[in-house]
């Protein structure tokens, strides 16, 4: 059993639980939307949907994953007991009870403000609270990843830290910096205007505070998915890592490249100009590298195991992958989910292409295909190979497993495929309903009625999830072994200094971030006029 | 579950071809960067396609007390060398006026203001698409080539009424628009 095994599985279990509750809101979402649903729905109840949705799923279930992950990765590559559980506990208590602050608050009806806040536009204060102490719990777990491998550095000087641990305190640190830009907001400007202590705010400073953590919260959920292709699935596969310092080095690159780019979210506001834009374009476009690098690195890890196990010719090794190994089978379903959204995503990088997408369903059908898809296929895949270590029973039926996480990538294909393409004919996201009537759009009903189907089985695939996290639960106990990570062929080399430590990564996307944001940010202070008062989200008020 | 396989059958580390692959891995992530970024050197610049850079503030509470977006001057008007420039207000929940007419083959410069919170706009099937912030100006050129009718949604979500928020523009030949325009009187399909 995993040292801190109550702790990973709380975290696990809240996570899935929030996770299995509120795909059932985005499933209704799109059949309510949909030509399927025979009239327009009530839309002071779908945005009610969607901002508890976007909440939940953006905030509270990828953040749980994250730091229980985290936990176990610490315990078990670190190989000695976690320092300070009793502040994880803290922080898992800080999540719960801001999950269910704002939960409440976006189910009493005056918080439909989406979860991407919108000022001048003002909610519950409840709300915004709720998701401070959600973001103030996962500073917990950052604080613990920093101090456990600080301390592991300090009794084993030289060594190299663990690919594993290091992929996780950067993406703590990549964390911490992300969401100092959401907590701005929601500190500085919402909770004092909703308290009423103020009655203006910067909408344009507001979105770039705000665009500061929504890309790069996309690598935060990420990095355990790539912190799984590089140290689990190789082994599951059975060969060994390509290369430990490829890891290492994709793993600096997000950490200095994901949050400074984020400005790319603004390439169609008016508040901010040409040339800060052109140059989160490229940035953007750099950001590619750790990912190809990943893509490249984990396909020809993939590729020895084939040849180990007898794979011949050019193809010959996919077909030899133990593709019955939930473990492996989701990394491929995860790398193909990834390489089609990463092509949608190069699209949106390009200031100039965007114009033709921004604001679309296809921005709602890329980070679906990204999150939904690539990545949260790894959460599912990291929670069968921790089961047994966390609960002592085996796993309940790796074949359901892969049935699940098949049924996961066709749902999300048939939900997002569409999605582009309605995008593409300029469908614009979040309305509560279309006017089917209307012969200018009517062309996008049918599609819209597919990927409702794709929604269904998404709740399939959770159901499926749900299922067999419990049963394996249940049953025999059986001697599981320790949780081993994959080796790598180049273990054995020397590794530079820089790439066994992150603060000069850490202070490298510091500096990055005042270039691209400090002048964006710094003119809100001296422009006329740029301050509005605030609209409650609540009719009539 | 899995077992980790001897190292015996390992490829030796430096071995030719791991190191070819290598590099035309390297090749190909810098031929991605290098097109990426030529892509949008070459829309931008060659085409001059500017997304709304201006960083141009406006009183959002006093749009209607007056000035350029004063509701005289919403709609369409026509400069002597035949380009058009719309003024639109953006508002919960409807855009002022609900329905654009511009020319077909001129240029065409939108220019919008919020009265009170985020919205956006996009003109379907075309390349204008920009957000409208309150306090800010939203400046975007164009130009349509064929008469049609557009639809233009608001795509930010803007509040409880924000996916009634639709307006429309129409493309018309030059020579069938409204004389008024020409006079420096703002017009709109209703004109």
């Amino acid at each position: 059993m995993l040292r801190s095994s109550r702790l990973v599985l709380w975290h696990f279990w809240l996570a899935f639980i929030t996770f299995a509750g509120f795909i059932v809101l985005g499933a209704w979402q799109m059949w309510a939307r949909s030509p399927l649903h025979g009239g327009p729905a009530d839309p002071e109840l779908y945005y009610r949907s969607v901002t508890a949705h976007g909440t939940m799923l953006a905030y509270v279930f990828p953040t749980l994953i994250a730091m229980g992950f985290g936990y176990a990765v610490s315990v078990s590559a670190l190989d000695r007991p976690l320092r300070g559980e009793k502040l994880a506990w803290i922080g898992f208590a800080l999540v719960l009870v801001g999950a269910l602050m704002a939960v409440l608050a976006v189910a009493g009806g005056n918080s439909s403000v989406l979860y991407t806040f919108y000022p001048p536009l003002t909610g519950s204060p409840f709300y915004y609270l709720g998701v401070v102490l959600i973001v103030v719990g996962s500073w917990f777990w950052v604080g613990l990843m920093v101090h456990n491998m600080a301390a592991w550095k300090r009794d084993h000087p030289g060594k190299p830290v663990p690919l594993a641990m290091y992929g996780t305190v950067a993406n703590a640190l990549l964390w911490v910096w992300t969401s100092v830009g959401a907590a701005l907001v929601l500190l500085f400007q919402l909770l004092p205007m909703t308290l009423g202590w103020t009655s203006t705010v910067d909408a344009g400073l507001a979105r770039a505070l705000f665009s500061w953590t929504l890309h790069a919260i996309v690598y935060f959920w990420l990095f355990p998915a790539y912190i799984a292709y590089y140290t689990l699935a190789p082994r599951d596969a059975g060969g060994p890592l390509y290369s430990d310092r490829m890891g290492r080095v994709a793993f600096v690159l997000l950490l200095v490249l994901a949050m400074p780019i984020g400005l790319h979210h603004l390439f169609a506001d008016p508040n901010v100009g040409t040339g800060f834009k052109f140059l989160a374009s490229v940035f953007t476009a750099a950001v590619v590298i750790p990912t190809l690098l990943t893509v490249g690195g984990i396909t020809v890890s993939l590729e020895i195991a084939g040849r180990l196990r007898g794979g011949r010719g050019l193809l010959g090794w996919v077909r030899a992958l133990p593709w019955d190994r939930p473990m492996v089978l989701a990394t491929g379903l995860s790398l193909v989910m990834l390489g089609f959204g990463g092509a949608g995503g190069i699209i949106n990088m390009s200031y100039t292409l965007d114009s033709t997408v921004h604001n679309t369903q296809w921005i709602t059908g890329h980070f679906h295909l990204i999150f939904g898809g690539a990545v949260v296929i790894m959460y599912f895949a990291i929670a069968y190979e921790l089961w047994p270590h966390l609960t002592g029973h085996p796993l309940h039926s790796a074949k359901l497993a892969c049935v699940q996480l098949w049924l996961w990538t066709i749902g999300m294909i048939v939900v997002t495929f569409p999605w582009h393409a309605v995008g593409l004919m300029g469908q614009p996201r979040r309305m509560a309903y279309y006017d089917w009537s209307n012969p200018a759009i009517a062309a996008q009903g049918p599609l819209v009625s597919l990927s409702a189907i794709g929604g269904l089985i998404l709740l399939l695939s959770g159901a499926l999830l749900i299922v067999i996290l419990l049963r394996s639960q249940s049953g025999e106990k059986a001697e599981v072994g320790a949780l081993r990570y994959s080796r790598a062929l180049d273990d054995a080399a020397p590794l530079p200094r820089a790439l066994n430590s992150l603060g000069v990564w850490f202070g490298l996307m510091v500096a990055l971030t005042v270039v691209n944001y400090g002048y964006p940010i710094a003119q809100s202070f001296f422009l006329q006029h740029n301050q509005v008062p605030a609209h409650s989200v609540l009719i009539g008020k | 579950m899995a077992e980790i396989s001897g190292t015996a059958k390992l490829p030796p580390s430096g071995d030719k071809h791991g190191e070819a692959g290598e590099r035309l891995w390297v090749i190909f992530v810098t031929a991605v960067i290098v097109l990426l970024v030529a892509m949008v050197v070459y829309t931008s610049v060659h085409w001059g396609f500017h997304p709304p850079s201006q960083v141009e503030t406006i009183d959002s509470t006093s749009l209607h007390k007056g000035g350029e977006f004063s509701e005289a001057n919403l709609g369409t008007v026509i400069a002597p060398d035949g380009s058009a420039l719309v003024r639109v207000v953006a508002q919960q929940y409807a855009f002022i006026p609900n329905c654009l007419v511009v020319p077909a083959g001129k240029p065409v410069t939108f220019r919008l203001a919020s009265a009170d919170v985020v919205h956006g706009f996009i003109v379907q099937g075309t390349n204008v698409n920009a957000m409208v912030v309150p306090g800010y100006v939203t400046t975007v050129r164009t130009t349509f080539r064929d008469p049609g009718e557009h639809l233009m949604p608001c795509h930010e979500f803007c509040g409880i009424g924000h996916q009634a928020m639709w307006a429309r523009v129409r493309v018309v030949e030059p020579s069938s628009f409204p004389t008024d325009a020409a006079k420096q009187k703002a017009v709109n399909c209703a004109s």
